[in-house]
């Protein structure tokens, strides 16, 4: 709190705390057009769409909502959401740890179908290879689609040749394929189209899967498995079946939600139910098979906790009552501002437009690097956080006047003013911030959005008060028109609630050195 | 506004003084009143939740010149349990109420809604919310509250005393009571956007206290050594000093959130904006009263009970100087050697400043 207050060095400083901020604003600029954004982002309450959110839930007592099912819970959706192919649809984890909900989000009106989507199961399957090719669609050319083979008819030959796994719809793992049927089926990633047989080993057959590396190999990942009881048998006569045939037959595809994961060549018969699959994987490949084949399926089973569908006319309606309330705000803390601190609510406006300016910057840089939204809760958030923002202005100017009525002037008092305001403004704003911190993190949906603006803002309002609010007005109590306490600057003995015109100016004029000097004094 | 900063002027000499501490236990029975009132309320009406508490269904139709009776028509040929609600918002929207239905339900319920007003499905906003939702989000909102009020308590320990934090915290939960006892009162619908507003208050009353207190702890430094004036009377200074600055806050913080309640409730009819706006409205004007009327007087009260003040509450009392709505009384201590009493002419001693 000992900050000299030597008055002379004051306009020096002002200077460079403006500059400062110049240059906040200004690299904030930069970055906004170096990334290209132009509008800030906005939630799909705003704007219309989806939201669906789930709640994990252990489906039976071996399946526990562990933090590795949840992520491969958020996988399995997403593929799923992804292949409806709307643009900006996002499936996020919010929580920490295994305390988290599921958030699915898809703009627009194609949105409904998702609620469908993410409800079913899917199931993990071990099925035969009976036809392999690349993911195009080629449907002129049906005969040399797939070698025949028990079960593929021409029917299922022209669907397969059909089959065009570039498009997204085809990758929509729907969970529907029947173990009994032969199907046709895409990969992943959508680069390879397949026949498979019938289901002849199932997901809960497997009792684990692990990813690991040969250390003698160079650093060659694979995944083990093992299967039960069961699964040991199924998976034992289906490789030795398959094991001698030739490719692509002796490849056993690994299914998952009817899309195939991976689908290895049987080296030999495995009548152990310990199996390795081999190839060139990386370590996150490794680690994602074995998850897959771990979990099974959807490792886990969700309450649909909310699902939220606003059409875009309510988004439009709600974006604009949202802006509307802002403005409307923000025009009568400026009024308010300009009639009781008179000059004094120039700063305020000024500080005000600023905050407006850095924190919109703020919304455009952020949508683009973290994947900010504002949502309706957001813009609550951001108009609230103007009374937060103004009440530093408050808190500080009553300081100044508190300093004036010591018998300071008010070059003086500025700055002896701003020496304690500023700690009531760092407090005040961190407890500001830790509200915001802890909403953020304890609470879901909108109410993330509301912290997070709260938050936000009151560390634009440090910026503003500490880099503009108070060089300015350092900076205006040099001005005679202020220093000399005109009636209209705010700073007037009659508006401060002193008796004595007089003594005010006088005491501008003469004492400056004394109260300087008395100021360290307290401080000390 | 001049006369307010006027005002302002003569609260902070001291030469008008409200004894706001050394009336507290009005304040505190006044408030007692309020929280078995609000507990009363709680307890026989309890709270209006809105379905996200609840679980249920609700469905918006966009379009003029619907009625609730079409609505409700429409609804009742399609065969779901329990109670339905339809509401009128606005001018062109009607809102249907329902319990949790399944995803079947709710297809039929909308197919008939899309059916009775000839709208196309995207023009109804659904909201489904599961039956353990609310349980999730309470569950929440709880963790988040108990966390607030324990890393604030830290911090203000480690910033201010210990004393002042517990005051702050009562006057927080003070707040929290009297607002929710509002709401079970008037039988307002509780929300999530609610539940953001209640938090929010949490914050907003806390720094309004803060404010208060640091006038308070910079007024009460050093009121043993010099001994003219009791803590209370220090920290009633402190609390006049700081009433304008408190009623600009207040005011200002209003002017947004009245803003948001305007455009939210006027406008939009219902929604986050209305519960949210709403209950900073309540919760700020609680805040602002606790900040004043409760935080300083219950930190004096616990102050009071230590035996330095004792001793100095006797040692003033001694002296004769024990009123402590006089003007001659100056109970800023430090300031007191260096304030030549403003507007006495302050030009006449300056020599005096600064060192004791």
């Amino acid at each position: 709190m000992s900050t000299p207050n030597k008055t002379v060095k004051s306009p020096a400083r002002s200077g460079r705390a403006l500059l400062i901020l110049a240059l906040i604003i200004f690299g904030l600029l930069a970055t906004t057009f170096i990334q290209g954004v132009s509008s800030v982002k906005l939630g799909l309450d705003l704007r219309g769409g989806t939201s669906v959110t789930l709640q994990p839930r252990a489906s039976n007592d071996s399946n526990k909502v562990t933090s590795e099912a949840i992520d491969q819970a958020v996988s399995i959706i997403r593929q799923r959401v992804d292949s409806i192919g709307v643009a900006e649809s996002e499936v996020t984890a919010q929580g920490s740890g295994t305390n988290r909900q599921i958030v699915i989000s898809v703009p627009g009106d194609s949105g409904r179908r998702v609620v469908d989507l993410v409800g079913q199961t899917a199931e993990l399957r071990f099925r035969q290879v009976l036809a392999e090719g690349s993911g195009i669609s080629n449907p002129a050319d049906t005969s040399t689609a797939a070698t025949p083979a028990a079960g593929v008819n021409a029917d299922l030959n022209a669907k397969y040749a059909a089959l065009d796994c570039t498009n997204p719809a085809s990758r929509e793992g729907t969970g529907a394929d029947s173990p009994a049927d032969t199907i046709v089926s895409c990969s992943r990633d959508g680069g390879a189209k397949y026949i498979l047989a019938p289901a002849e080993v199932l997901g809960t057959q497997v009792s684990s899967a692990e990813a690991g590396y040969d250390p003698s190999q160079g650093l060659a990942w694979f995944v083990s498995l093992t299967f039960n009881g069961d699964g040991t048998k199924a998976f034992g006569a289906l490789t030795n079946r398959v094991t001698s045939l030739q490719s692509p037959l002796n490849q056993v595809a690994i299914v998952l939600d009817g899309l195939v994961v991976s689908a290895p060549r049987i080296n030999e018969a495995i009548p152990s139910g310990n199996a390795q699959i081999t190839g060139s994987f990386s370590q996150v490949e490794a680690q994602d098979l074995a998850n897959v084949l771990k979990y099974g399926a959807l490792p886990l089973a969700f309450d649909r906790g909310e699902v939220q569908q606003v059409s875009p006319t309510l988004g439009a309606d709600q974006l604009s009552a949202g802006l509307l309330a802002g403005a409307l705000g923000l025009g009568l803390v400026l009024i308010y501002s300009l009639l009781y601190y008179r000059g004094l609510g120039l700063v305020v406006v000024g500080s005000l437009a600023l905050a407006a300016l850095i924190v919109y910057l703020l919304f455009l840089v952020l949508g683009e690097t973290i994947g900010f939204t504002l949502t309706l809760a957001g813009i609550a958030g951001a108009i609230v956080a103007i009374g937060v923002t103004a009440d530093s202005f408050i808190v500080f100017f009553e300081r100044i006047r508190d300093e004036a009525r010591e018998g300071r002037s008010i070059r003086s008092a500025v700055e002896s003013g701003w020496a304690k305001a500023r700690h009531t403004i760092l407090v005040a704003d961190a407890v500001s911030l830790i509200a915001a911190a802890l909403l953020y993190f304890f609470a879901v949906g909108g109410v993330r959005g509301f912290a997070f603006t709260l938050g936000l803002t009151t560390l634009v309002d440090l910026i503003i008060v500490f880099f503009f609010t108070k060089p300015m007005v350092s900076i205006m109590a040099g001005v005679k028109f202020f220093s000399s306490g005109h009636p209209l600057s705010g700073l007037s003995p009659k508006s401060i609630g002193m008796k004595n015109y007089r003594t005010a100016s006088i005491t501008a004029d003469s004492t400056n050195s004394v109260s300087t000097q008395s100021v360290s004094t307290l401080e000390a | 506004m001049v006369k307010l900063s006027g005002l302002g002027g003569r609260l902070y000499t001291g030469e008008t003084s409200f004894n706001i501490v050394g009336n507290r236990r009005r304040w505190y029975s006044i408030s007692a009143i309020f929280i078995l009132l609000s507990i009363g309320a709680l307890l026989i009406q309890g709270l209006h939740l809105g379905i996200e508490f609840k679980g249920g269904s609700s469905y918006t139709v966009n379009k003029a010149g619907t009625t609730v009776e079409q609505a409700r028509a429409a609804v009742a040929d399609v065969d779901i349990p329990g109670e339905i609600i339809v509401q009128k918002i606005g001018d062109d929207k009607v809102k249907v109420q329902t319990g949790a239905l399944s995803a079947a339900q709710s297809a039929a319920v909308e197919k008939a809604l899309t059916i009775a007003f000839n709208v196309p499905l995207e023009s109804i906003d659904t909201q489904l919310i599961g039956p353990s939702w609310g349980k999730e989000i309470t569950k929440k909102a709880l963790y988040g509250l108990i966390a607030f009020l324990i890393v604030i308590m830290i911090f203000l320990t480690m910033i201010f005393e210990p004393k002042m934090a517990i005051s702050a915290i009562v006057a927080v939960v003070h707040d929290v009571f009297i607002t929710v006892g509002i709401y079970a009162l008037v039988g307002f619908d509780v929300t999530p956007a609610t539940v953001i507003g209640f938090l929010t208050i949490l914050g907003y009353s806390l720094y309004d206290t803060v404010v208060v207190f640091d006038k308070v702890r910079e007024n009460t430094k050093s009121v043993a050594a010099v001994g003219k004036v009791t803590y209370s009377q220090a920290a009633n200074l402190a609390v006049n000093q700081t009433i304008v600055r408190s009623a600009n806050t207040s005011l200002i913080a209003l002017l947004p959130v009245g803003a948001i309640l305007f455009v939210g409730a006027g406008l939009l009819g219902a929604g986050t904006l209305k519960d949210l706006s709403l209950a900073l409205f309540i919760g700020l004007a609680v805040g602002t009263y606790s900040s004043i009327f409760i935080a300083p007087p219950f930190l004096a009260s616990l102050r009071e009970k230590e035996p330095a003040m004792q001793a100095l509450a006797k040692r003033v009392a001694s002296r004769g100087g024990a009123e402590p709505v006089s003007a001659s009384v100056s109970a800023n201590s430090e300031r007191a050697a260096i304030r030549p009493s403003v507007g006495r002419g302050p030009r006449n001693q300056p020599k005096r400043k600064g060192r004791k």
